[in-house]
This record gives structure tokens, C-alpha cells and sequence, in this order.
């Protein structure tokens, strides 16, 4: 090796190894442009805008107006706490509904498990925007949905804990939190069948050797050995539902108008982008902090 | 037979199918309560399935599982008080080892758990290791774990499903040794399924030789080496030199003529099946010496291979009829052979097994090329 490296000359030597030092940075460079033209950029661009006086038509100055948070705050507060509350609501329904199926689908579909795994991701080839408008003709006043859940007084039910205002399903909260279910349970599942496919059945079988009940083996085995899924599945389940507008407004009521809803009109109705961006950025903490707390629980195990 | 020991654990026509395809045919066993039984065979021979359904893991197609006359068969596996060391160790990675060990008492509400599981990795020698997490330790410490974890629930029965495996030979010969300690110390019933005869022999008691779902003998490893009840016992258990004979008739003495390839020997009557006649005359390596001195018996053959191993030296000794003989000569000093040299092997009669013709003298060989 040496007598090799003598000959070919410690020039031609020492070249490969410089190049392979760049290269790494040097493929990173596009994706960090990325982020800064297209994320950073805008963010700085929001977080002015929101410190800004003036109108669409005057103009608008920097005048470092923090008050406006106060007032995005007192006038949206209500949105606010309901836009997590639905989102917290739908993440919980994502999750029941997802793990049994993704559980089937990492141990027990064997060789259904690549169709199934398409049928999951399946809705992603039609819009989102298709798909909601799909859920106003599902829960529709006349559809057979509305009618067998009044047959089987179900709608007297979801009246009765508030989720509806009438003996239909449209327009409520309860179309509300569906629609954001259905349309973000993908994200669940995908995650959660990552985490349950790297499960060891032998675990399993091992908790039963060791007098562990099933729900008990559930609990202290598959459960905590899913958690990296379960933690990455709500919160890609919870953020996006959170900063929701289209459900809200194509399932819901004027009482079911949740903060992306309110960014959206701000912004694109009433032109007040002072207000509009310091809302945006009120949620952007929200949700931060909400995760932060949530990741620091779930690191330590405590989440139950 | 008529007499259990409280503890003892019976299999009572256990059987197995996998659709088709039967893994244990009807098998009857009784391992009596505190001793260290061993299933051995090769691998697809019926004994990891057998042990899985003495655990719960799965179910038995026909038959019963008893333990000390309880009816087993129909409970789960979280409802028996049978602990299994897995092949995997499965060893729960999220816990410590504590937890580890402590699992199967805190299921049971054991208030004395944590106290309990340290005395288990006291007796394991892994008493320092508590607070750590399985993938933190070596694969010998994760076996000890897995040991720990299951003794410490004072099963009836405790299942060790090829637990040294995956163990280098070194470790493994170390585990035999601590193992065998264990057993000794807890007094539990322990049944240890291998494909490995050295390791059998070495720990159990008492040996089942598994093959194709059937039990082929039942015995003391001793039994089992001097007194193969097929040639599949007497390949898979050892080296035999299988001599195709047929017994000609009698001598002074208990003694029987056979005739090997027009060579007349000599073995003991009581060793010959009654009214056989086309047998294999089995004899070990170890049993034959070198030279006219050894025996009354005597075969004559070229040495075609000398191995030199330290403890003993090993020589194939080719028969005028074309079959290789093994022979293991001890280092005891005496004069070796020669590569190409016409020698005589001799051994006296009553040191050879016999077994019926009719059965292959290849049975059990193939299995331990394919297991290692």
C-alpha cells in the first residue's frame, strides 16, 4: 500500500480525500437555500409584517406595533382554543382508529400487507379539497349516513353532548372534527406502522411466557415499543389539524370557525395583514410549546 | 409408572400438524420433577414445537399436557407456571435489566419483586448490572438475563428453547458448566431443547432423542452412547463405526460368531436382539485399539489418515472391503501409526452395540452436517 502510494505521488495521493471533504457540504447547499429563500425569508418577512401599521392602499410602515398581538389575542382567543381542541380531538379519534389497523398491517396482513399499505395512501391521489367537499355529500341532510344515525338516534346523542345543534350531521363540530380525522389519519398510520413493524412478536410472546395478561403485554411490551410512532403520528396528525381552514369552513357553522380560517380571511378578505400575520404567529408558539411539552413527556415515558 | 411426583410433568399423546404436515407425531413423555431433561435432535425434528406447546406458545393439535396431574393443556400461556429462555433471549429492550427480571413477578403482584429480581442477578453473576438496559450488555450477559428473568419465577417447569446458540464455543462450554450449577442450586425441572449432542450429554439427566416428530429413545446420555436404539441415535449422538454382519452362531461364554465381510468376530449375546440375524455391529472410535492387543476381535486395514488433535489422535483405517474405520487413539504415550501402514484393529466383545439390518447406516449423519 505504501509502495503504491509512493509511486502514484503524494499529490495524486492526498486529491480524492480533499474532494471527499466537501462533498457532503457541498450537497447540502441546495436544500439550505431552499429552506432559507423559501422558510426563512418569509418568516422574517411575516414576523415585520406583523409590526407594521398602515393599509393595502397607503401602504404599510414599520412601527413596531406589539399591541396588535393583544388585540389578535382578545378578539381570537375563542378560535384559538377551538382550533387545538379540535385538533387535539381529531388526533385522539386518528389515533384509536389507526393503531389497531396499523398493528394488523405491520404483524398479521403478511402478504395483503403492500396493498393495504396503498389503500392507505390511496386518498393522497385525489385533492384535498376534492376530498372534503366529498365528506359535505357523505354527512349530506338527505345521504343515508344522516338517516341510519337517526334511525339509530345517534344524532339524538351527538346533540345531547353538543357536538351537533340539530337532528343532522353537516355543519357541526362533529362534521368538523371527521373531516379533519379522516383527512390526517394517513399521517397516523404510516408512522405508527413504521414503529410496529420493527416490533419483535417475540417480545410479545415473551410478556405472555412471563404471566403478562394480553392487555397486560399490550401495555408494558407493544404499547412503549410504539411510542417513537405513536409521538411522530400525533404530531403530524395534531400540527396540520391545527392550522386547518378548509374543514372548518366546508363542514362547519359560523360556531365552528376555527384560526386558520380566521388567517385565511384576514389575509385574503379583509386585507388586514398586520393582523393576519401576528395570528399566524400566535399559533406558530401555540403549537410550539404544545409539542415541546408533549416531546418532553413522551421522551421520559410518561405518556399514557 | 403408576406413581407421579407432584411436580412431574407428563405429555400424554401430544401431537402437532401444520396443515399437512405433522411436526410431533403422538409423543408420550414423563420428566420427572427437578431434573434437567434434554430434547435433542436435528433441527426440524419436532422438539422446539414440542416446547412451545409445553409453554403455551401453541397449540396442540391432539393430546394432553399434565403437570403434576393438572391438565394444562387447554390454559394460556400467561395462565401456566412454565418460563421459557428464549432462542432470541427476547429480552424487552425499553427496560432495564431490572425490570427485565422483575416482569413476570410485578405481573403476579409480587410485593418482594425488586429484592427477589437482584437475588436472581446475584445468582447469575450479574448483580452489578441492574440499572442497565439489554443492549448495553454482551450476548453471554443478555443470556444470563434471560436465564434470570425466567428462574426467578420459580416455575414448574423452566424451557430453554437452544439457549447457548448463539454463544461462542468458549462461553458455551462456560454456560454448560453454570447452567448445570443452577439447576442444581434452584432444583427446578429444566428442559433444554438442542440439536447439539455434546451439550446434551454434558447437562441433562436424561436425553429424548427427537427425529422427523418421533421420539427415537429415551435415556441417561451414558444409556444413549453405550446402547443406541437405532442408527440414527448411534450417528447423531458421537461417531459409530457401523459393520454390516450377520451372526453365524455361537461360542462359549454368552458369545455369538458374526461374520463381517469373511472376517469372524466375536460379540456378546446380550447385546444381539433375539432371532436377529442381518445386523449392524456397532463400534465407537474410542473402543478399538491399535494392534492384536486390545481384544479378541481383529480387523486388518491400511491407514489412509492421521489426525493429530493433542488429546488423542483420529485414523481412518481402510477395510479390505472399501469402508473407512474410525479410530481414536488416546495420547497416553503408546506408538502412533503411520500414514499408509497395513495395521491391526482389535477390541474385545461385549464393547460393540447391534442393531437390525434394516435400518440405514446413514440415518442422523446428513442432520449433523447440516446443523454443524
Amino acid at each position: 500500500m505504501a509502495e503504491i502510494a509512493g509511486v502514484a505521488g503524494p499529490g495524486a495521493h492526498h486529491a480524492p480525500t480533499k474532494r471527499a471533504n466537501w462533498v457532503p457540504y457541498a450537497l447540502l447547499v441546495p436544500g439550505l437555500a431552499w429552506l432559507f429563500v423559501f422558510f426563512v425569508l418569509p418568516m422574517i418577512t411575516l414576523g415585520s409584517q406583523s409590526l407594521q401599521e398602515g393599509s393595502v392602499e397607503a401602504g404599510y410602515t414599520f412601527t413596531g406595533n406589539v399591541a396588535i398581538y393583544a388585540e389578535a389575542l382578545q378578539k381570537y382567543w375563542p378560535q384559538l382554543l377551538r382550533s387545538i381542541g379540535y385538533a387535539a380531538t381529531a388526533t385522539v379519534a386518528a389515533l384509536v382508529l389507526a393503531y389497531p389497523l396499523a398493528y394488523y398491517l405491520a404483524q398479521k396482513a403478511g402478504r395483503w400487507k403492500n396493498v393495504m399499505l396503498v389503500l392507505v395512501i390511496a386518498p393522497f391521489f385525489t385533492s384535498f379539497l376534492i376530498r372534503t367537499l366529498a365528506w359535505r355529500t357523505i354527512l349530506s341532510d338527505t345521504g343515508p349516513v344522516t338517516s341510519i344515525a337517526q334511525k339509530l338516534h345517534l344524532t339524538d346523542l351527538l346533540q345531547a353532548v353538543g357536538l351537533t345543534n340539530n337532528d343532522t350531521l353537516l355543519s357541526s363540530k362533529f362534521a368538523v372534527i371527521c373531516g379533519l380525522t379522516y383527512n390526517f389519519l394517513p399521517f397516523m398510520i404510516l408512522p405508527l406502522y413504521a414503529a410496529l413493524d420493527r416490533l419483535d412478536p417475540r417480545l410479545v410472546e415473551a410478556a405472555g411466557d412471563l404471566y403478562a395478561s394480553p392487555f397486560q403485554g399490550f401495555r408494558h411490551v407493544t404499547w412503549p415499543l410504539s411510542l417513537p410512532g405513536v409521538v411522530a403520528g400525533t404530531l403530524l396528525t395534531f400540527i396540520p389539524a391545527a392550522g386547518d381552514f378548509i374543514n372548518s369552513r366546508l363542514l362547519g357553522n359560523t360556531q365552528t370557525v376555527m384560526i386558520g380560517q380566521v388567517i385565511d380571511s384576514q389575509f385574503l378578505r379583509v386585507l388586514n395583514y398586520p393582523l393576519a400575520a401576528a395570528l399566524s404567529f400566535i399559533l406558530l408558539i401555540l403549537i410550539l410549546g404544545l409539542v415541546t411539552f408533549y416531546v418532553r413527556r413522551a421522551g421520559t415515558e410518561e405518556l399514557v | 409408572m403408576a406413581e407421579h411426583e407432584a411436580g412431574d410433568l407428563r405429555l400424554v399423546g401430544l401431537t402437532k400438524s401444520f396443515g399437512e404436515f405433522t411436526a410431533v407425531q403422538p409423543l408420550d413423555l414423563t420428566i420427572p420433577e427437578g431434573s434437567f431433561f434434554a430434547l435433542l435432535g436435528p433441527s426440524g425434528c419436532g422438539k422446539t414445537t414440542t416446547l412451545r406447546m409445553v409453554a403455551g406458545l401453541e397449540d396442540p393439535t391432539g393430546g394432553q399436557i399434565l403437570i403434576g396431574g393438572t391438565d394444562i393443556t387447554r390454559t394460556r400461556a400467561f395462565q401456566r407456571n412454565v418460563n421459557t429462555v428464549f432462542q432470541s433471549y427476547a429480552l424487552f429492550p425499553h427496560m432495564s435489566v431490572m425490570d427485565n427480571v422483575a416482569f413476570g413477578l410485578r405481573r403476579r403482584g409480587d410485593k418482594q419483586a425488586k429484592s427477589k429480581a437482584q437475588d436472581a442477578l446475584d445468582l447469575v453473576e450479574l448483580g452489578h448490572a441492574g440499572s442497565k438496559k439489554p443492549n448495553q450488555l454482551s450476548g453471554g450477559m443478555q443470556q444470563r438475563v434471560a436465564l434470570a428473568r425466567a428462574l426467578v419465577n420459580r416455575p414448574d417447569v423452566l424451557l430453554l428453547d437452544e439457549p447457548l446458540g448463539a454463544l461462542d464455543l468458549k462461553l458455551r462450554r462456560q454456560m454448560q458448566i453454570e447452567l448445570k450449577r443452577i439447576q442444581q442450586e434452584v432444583g427446578l425441572t429444566f428442559i433444554h431443547v438442542t440439536h447439539d449432542q455434546e451439550e446434551a450429554m454434558t447437562m441433562a439427566d436424561t436425553i429424548a432423542v427427537m427425529n422427523a416428530g418421533y421420539l427415537e429413545q429415551l435415556g441417561d446420555p451414558a444409556t444413549l452412547y453405550e446402547h443406541p436404539a437405532s442408527t440414527f441415535v448411534a450417528n447423531f449422538l458421537g461417531q459409530s463405526n457401523l459393520l454390516r454382519a450377520r451372526i453365524t452362531g455361537s461360542a462359549e461364554g454368552g458369545l455369538l460368531t458374526a461374520d463381517v465381510h469373511g472376517e469372524e468376530i466375536l460379540v456378546d449375546a446380550k447385546n444381539v436382539p433375539e432371532g436377529l440375524r442381518d445386523v449392524w455391529v456397532g463400534v465407537r472410535p474410542e473402543k478399538l485399539g491399535l494392534g492384536e492387543t486390545a481384544g479378541r476381535n481383529h480387523l486388518h486395514g491400511l491407514v489412509t489418515d492421521v489426525s493429530f488433535t493433542g488429546v488423542a489422535t483420529q485414523y481412518l483405517v481402510r477395510m479390505p472391503w472399501g469402508f473407512d474405520v474410525v479410530v481414536v487413539q488416546q495420547n497416553d504415550g503408546s506408538a502412533r501409526a503411520r500414514l499408509g501402514e497395513n495395521i491391526t484393529l482389535s477390541w474385545d466383545p461385549g464393547r460393540e452395540f447391534v442393531l437390525d439390518a434394516a435400518q440405514s447406516d446413514l440415518a442422523g449423519i446428513d442432520e449433523v452436517l447440516v446443523d454443524g
